[in-house]
Formats: structure tokens, C-alpha cells, sequence
């Protein structure tokens, strides 16, 4: 790339003004089209998309069939399953225990599956500093 | 943070009839001691601030695990800690309900929110959005938006602070109320301004270590009296509380009518979607080194907050069964002392030495928790007038980094004022109103423009600013037009009836609406000639971290 031109490039607006003493980022806007528009990234923005997204509406529905049910299905929720301990109260923990192993489970991904990606983007843009 | 804090201030009758004020030494100087070691901090704390990096974000030096304390004590307000167990003491199982979502809420901030940001802003949320909106338009509006929710929020803790001192140290007198108020606001600026960012985070851990340990010493002694069994817990809970069954099964505080039934439903949407709005949550993300770190302290924050709103299952449940409804309720009718007086009574009942030593540590847990709060939302208003309305808008970008701190630190003393001012003026106000309006004010104006300006190509400045001001307008007047504002005895202007909203709380309106006016705006807008270019800057450094401050 050319690079004395990058490095030349004005801050854009984004950059705040009061800015610290730092090298100034090379900010030149096609080089982002450029990298957005590259099958990696296009990888990088499907690997999290693709989880991330469904899993959102999902745990939401999930959450929000648990508000429904309370308000709205007595009969179901104050069932007795064991002693004094009721379908409603196991609902509950439930939603404790799927929001643990949902955050377990997106950090697993985003560890395997988005992180090294990000890595590479960002290594081949620095590269081309 | 919940609707329990609401008559904080209503029976500002003294736990003296429990035996509160004769320990008032005790709580004082607990407090007292933690007063002055988290000053200590904060000024070792301000030694090492030295450029806005460290003022703003405490020179994102923290490490997940320590974010994700500091983020869970930000976050466990006093009400959650005396609120939630109040709730679950006197109306079982509906008690329960609020702290899910306030734990689901938290997925919403890990799968779409903390990492973007931590990659793509610097100081503020308004940041994210500067970099591909018009920067003025956007940065007044985010601007406005956090400044509302932190002061909604900051005078509902305020208001629970000069009502919690009257309760747990029998002060009942206006002139001690407004005392108590005045130091509350004193100490959090010193925090904000001498220690900035750095000071804050170590207050919040600090208390969220204290919080932590003094709920967990309290649920083992009373999973201790049940032989460790969650059911005979329950069975004497659901006796002692006099409503049976039913003291177990959700319905006795929500399930009144369709309208209550609705209003949860609006209630619940705004929890779980407020969370990812809250600016002084946000901020916290700015306070690691990467975004990687950053979703480290989510899963942090997760997992202490989750631990924790477990345990207010025990602490709620055993307070029902060894306090029992009557003497909770006649000590606060909303329970918010159901706490304290189970710590009482674990630690050897009234009048022993171990009760009283248990209450004064709670007691002055709740108070340490109520300070580590106040100042995340000083810290977080005060930043976000400095960096977006007055460097950027009003001063037009030509500042320098000492006049913009400086600045902070002017706004965090103009802010803790106004709120001590409010505080003790407005302390008739519905802490619960407020604490539910920062949320759905979050959850509409925030939350919506967060989301569009990091996933959606076609977002432009007028869907952000039509998302940003509709969302703030129409929470904030439905909730005037509520029947938490007037039309009943329990409103805050019962003389009069202008209640023509049915539900306490706008989410289930204004939430669709925040969403439906930023898709509308940008539509019914021409994407500026270089959105295209900008788009595509904020996605790759969003994702990749690239050139990440």
C-alpha cells in the first residue's frame, strides 16, 4: 500500500481533539472499504454474526417466555415438582443457569472462532502501515 | 435499583423499636472506617492520574477480573441488595422475579455490545457514534440521554441514601436526613474528582468484595438453620409469611389484574434491555486494555452478580421465615430493612452481641454500596459533559486534554450539588419511578442507536437523533402521565389525575418506539455522500480492534 500517503492522511473527525501525544493512526478511508470489502473480514463478520444474532433473540424469547408463564400460566408454574420446591422457582434458576452457560458458551466461540480472525485482519492492516 | 426502594423515605420509622440506634456507634465507625480507607485510595489513586486516559478510564490498566468486580459493584445498588430481599421477604416468589432480569440484561451487553465498544470508542458511548454520525447532532443527543439516565439514577440513590440513614441508624430527623445526604454527595465527588476513574474502580471493588462476603457470610448461617435443605427453607417461609402456597408461586405482587400483569411485562422488557444503555456501565468497558479483557469482565460480572442475586433467594426467603412479615413490616413497610434484621437475628436475635455486631456490618455494607454507586454515575455524567458537549460541541473540538479534565471535574462538583440539592428536596419523589425510568430511558433512547450505529449499514444521523430524543421524550412523559405521577394516594401528586397511561413503566411503548424511529429516520433520510467510507472505518476497528485507543 501506499504508505507515506496513510501516514500523511488527516485525523478524520472521529478522533477526538484532545487527543494524547500518540503516533497519529493512519487513517485512510479506503484502506477500511478495502479491508471490509475482504473475503476475510467477510468471514470475521460471519463468525460472529451468525452466533451472536440467533443466540440474542433466542435468549430473549427465553426470557421473555419466562415473564409470560408467570404472568400468565399459573397453573403450570405453581406445579410441585419436589417438596416445597414448584415449577416456577426451577423456571428461575433456569434462566440463571442458561444465562451462565450461554456467556460460557459465546466466550468459547468468540475465542475459537472470532478472535483469531480479528487477529488476522488487524495484523495484515498493521502490516500494511 | 428496585421498585422496593419506593417508600425508603415513606416510614422513615426507626429500626430503634429492633434495637438499630443503640448500635449507631458501631455502624458509624464501620463506615467510617470504610469512608477513609477509600479516601486513602483515591488519593493514591489521583497521584497516579496524570493525562485524560487515566481520568476517563482509570488508564485501561485493569484486568478482566477486576473490571469485572468493579462492574458488579457498580451495579448492585443498595435497592438490589435491601430491595430484592425486602421483596422476596414479603411478597415471596414475585420478589424473585426482578433480579433475572437484571442478570439476562447482561447477555445483551456480552453478545452485542462490550466488545465494539471497547474496540471502537475511547471515553464515552457517544464516541461509537461520532465515528460514522455527524459528531455535534449525535454527541449533543448522547450527551443529553446519559445525563438524564445518570441523574434519574443518582437521585433515586440519593433518595434511598437519606431514607436508608433514617432507618438503620434511627436518624429520623430532617436535619440529620439532610446531613447524611449532603456527605453521601461530599464524599463521591472527592472520589470522582481526586481520584477520577482509577479512585472509582477501587471503591467499587472494594465494595463489591465487602458486599459479596457480608451476603454470603449471612446466606450460610441461615442455609445453616435450615441443615443446608432449600425446601424446609422454603415450607417455613411460605408459613411464616401467612399467605401459604401462594407466598411461593409468582402472582402475589404482579398478578392482580391484567394491567399489573402488563405492567411486569413492561417492566421486565426495560430490565433486560436497559442494562446495555447505561452509560455508566459502558465506561467500564473503556477501563481494560482490550476488548478481550473486556469480555473477561463481563463474564466476571456474570458470574458475581448472578452468585449474588442467588443468594438474595436465601437471604429473601430466610428473612420471611426467621424475621417474619410483621416485624419486617413494622420496622419499613416495603421491607427494605429485611436485611438487616435477619443479619440480627442470625448473629444471636436482638440484644445479643453477635446480632448487633451483623447488623452494624450490613448496615454499613449498604452504605458503602450506595457511595461506590453514586460515584460510577457522577464519574460516568460528569465525562460525558466534558468530552462530548463541552470539547466537542460547545468548544468545537479546540480544546486542550487539561482544560476538558478540568472541565470533568467542574461538572462531577456542579452534578453532586444539583443532586444533593434534589436529594433532599425531592425526597418525596418514588425512588422506584426513577430507577425504572433510567432504565427504560436506557433501554429506548440508548440501546437502539448503540445497536444501529455498530450492525446496520444504512443508520444515519437523523434515524440516531429521532431514535435518541424520541426514546428520552416519550419514556420520560409517559411516565408523567402514569399512575406513578398522580391518581392515586400513592402517587407523587395524589391531588391530582392527569394518569391517562395505564403502566408504571413506559417500556413496553417506548422501547418498540426508540427501535421504530431510528429505522424511520434513517429511511425517510439520504445517507450522507462518505457514510459509506465511515460505515466501513467503524465495522473493521469494531471487529478487529485495529487502531483501538
Amino acid at each position: 500500500m501506499d504508505s507515506e500517503e496513510a501516514v500523511e492522511a488527516a485525523p478524520t473527525a472521529s478522533q477526538g481533539p484532545a487527543e494524547p501525544v500518540r503516533p497519529a493512526i493512519p487513517v485512510q478511508p479506503e484502506r477500511f472499504t478495502q479491508a471490509q470489502e475482504s473475503p476475510e473480514f467477510g468471514d470475521l463478520r460471519r463468525a460472529h454474526r451468525s452466533f451472536a444474532f440467533p443466540l440474542t433473540v433466542a435468549f430473549i424469547a427465553w426470557y421473555l417466555l419466562y415473564v409470560l408463564l408467570s404472568n400468565y400460566a399459573a397453573g403450570f408454574m405453581d406445579a410441585t415438582v419436589v417438596g416445597n420446591i414448584n415449577v416456577a422457582l426451577v423456571f428461575g434458576l433456569a434462566q440463571f443457569l442458561t444465562t451462565f452457560l450461554i456467556a460460557w458458551w459465546y466466550s468459547r466461540h468468540a475465542a475459537a472462532k472470532i478472535d483469531p480472525k480479528a487477529e488476522a485482519v488487524r495484523a495484515s492492516m498493521e502490516a500494511a502501515e | 435499583m428496585s421498585t422496593r426502594t419506593t417508600a425508603l423515605h415513606a416510614t422513615a420509622h426507626q429500626l430503634a423499636a429492633t434495637g438499630a440506634s443503640e448500635h449507631r456507634t458501631l455502624i458509624i465507625s464501620l463506615f467510617s472506617v470504610f469512608v477513609a480507607a477509600t479516601l486513602g485510595i483515591t488519593v493514591w489513586a489521583g497521584r497516579q492520574t496524570k493525562d485524560a486516559t487515566d481520568f476517563y478510564a482509570g488508564g485501561r490498566s485493569f484486568t478482566g477480573f477486576q473490571n469485572g468486580l468493579a462492574i458488579s459493584g457498580d451495579y448492585m445498588s443498595a435497592a438490589s441488595f435491601l430491595g430484592i430481599a425486602g421483596a422476596i421477604s414479603l411478597y415471596g416468589y414475585d420478589g424473585f422475579l426482578y433480579s433475572i432480569g437484571f442478570l439476562v440484561a447482561w447477555l445483551v451487553a456480552l453478545l452485542l455490545v462490550a466488545e465494539p465498544l471497547r474496540n471502537s470508542g475511547r471515553f464515552t458511548m457517544a464516541d461509537v457514534l461520532a465515528h460514522r454520525l455527524r459528531q455535534r447532532p449525535v454527541r449533543t443527543a448522547a450527551g443529553t440521554s446519559t445525563i438524564v439516565v445518570s441523574i434519574f439514577y443518582l437521585l433515586a440513590q440519593m433518595v434511598g441514601a437519606g431514607a436508608l440513614v433514617a432507618l438503620l441508624l434511627g436518624a429520623t430527623g430532617e436535619g440529620s436526613r439532610r446531613w447524611i445526604i449532603g456527605l453521601v454527595g461530599l464524599v463521591m465527588v472527592l472520589y470522582v474528582t481526586i481520584g477520577g476513574m482509577k479512585g472509582t474502580t477501587w471503591v467499587q471493588i472494594v465494595k463489591a468484595v465487602l458486599l459479596i462476603a457480608g451476603t454470603l457470610l449471612i446466606t450460610i448461617l441461615v442455609l445453616n438453620k435450615f441443615d443446608w435443605n432449600l425446601s424446609t427453607l422454603l415450607g417455613r417461609a411460605a408459613e411464616s409469611s401467612g399467605k401459604g402456597k401462594a407466598f411461593l408461586e409468582p402472582g402475589l405482587q404482579y398478578g392482580k389484574d391484567g394491567t399489573s400483569k402488563l405492567n411486569f411485562v413492561s417492566l421486565g422488557l426495560a430490565l433486560v434491555l436497559g442494562t446495555a444503555g447505561l452509560p455508566h456501565i459502558l465506561i467500564r468497558f473503556y477501563t481494560v486494555p482490550t476488548a478481550r479483557a473486556a469480555r473477561k469482565s463481563v463474564n466476571w460480572a456474570i458470574g458475581i452478580i448472578g452468585a449474588f442475586y442467588l443468594m438474595t433467594i436465601a437471604l429473601g426467603f430466610g428473612a420471611a421465615a426467621l424475621v417474619g412479615p410483621k416485624a419486617i413490616t413494622a420496622s419499613n413497610e416495603s421491607g427494605n430493612t429485611a436485611a438487616p434484621l435477619l443479619a440480627q437475628e442470625v448473629g444471636g436475635g436482638a440484644g445479643s452481641t453477635g446480632g448487633a455486631v451483623l447488623l452494624a456490618v450490613i448496615s454499613a455494607v449498604a452504605f458503602a454500596t450506595i457511595l461506590a454507586v453514586v460515584a460510577g454515575l457522577t464519574l460516568a455524567s460528569s465525562a460525558s459533559f466534558a468530552h462530548d458537549l463541552w470539547a466537542n460541541v460547545i468548544r468545537k473540538g479546540k480544546t486542550n486534554e487539561k482544560e476538558e479534565i478540568l472541565t470533568a471535574k467542574v461538572a462531577a462538583v456542579v452534578i453532586g450539588a444539583v443532586s444533593i440539592v434534589l436529594g433532599i428536596y425531592a425526597h418525596k419523589l418514588n425512588a422506584a419511578a426513577l430507577v425504572a425510568l433510567a432504565f427504560a430511558v436506557a433501554a429506548s433512547a440508548n440501546l437502539p442507536t448503540i445497536l444501529y450505529s455498530l450492525f446496520w449499514k444504512r443508520f444515519t444521523t437523523r434515524g440516531a437523533l429521532w431514535s435518541i430524543y424520541g426514546g428520552l421524550v416519550s419514556s420520560v412523559t409517559l411516565v408523567i402521565l402514569s399512575p406513578v405521577v398522580s391518581g392515586n394516594p400513592k402517587a407523587l401528586f395524589p391531588g391530582m389525575s392527569f394518569d391517562y397511561f395505564p403502566l408504571g413503566n413506559p417500556g413496553l411503548v417506548s422501547i418498540p418506539l426508540g427501535f421504530a424511529l431510528g429505522w424511520l429516520g434513517s429511511l425517510l433520510s439520504q445517507p450522507a455522500p462518505d457514510q459509506r467510507q465511515k460505515y466501513a472505518e467503524l465495522e473493521v476497528r469494531s471487529l478487529t480492534g485495529y487502531g483501538a485507543h
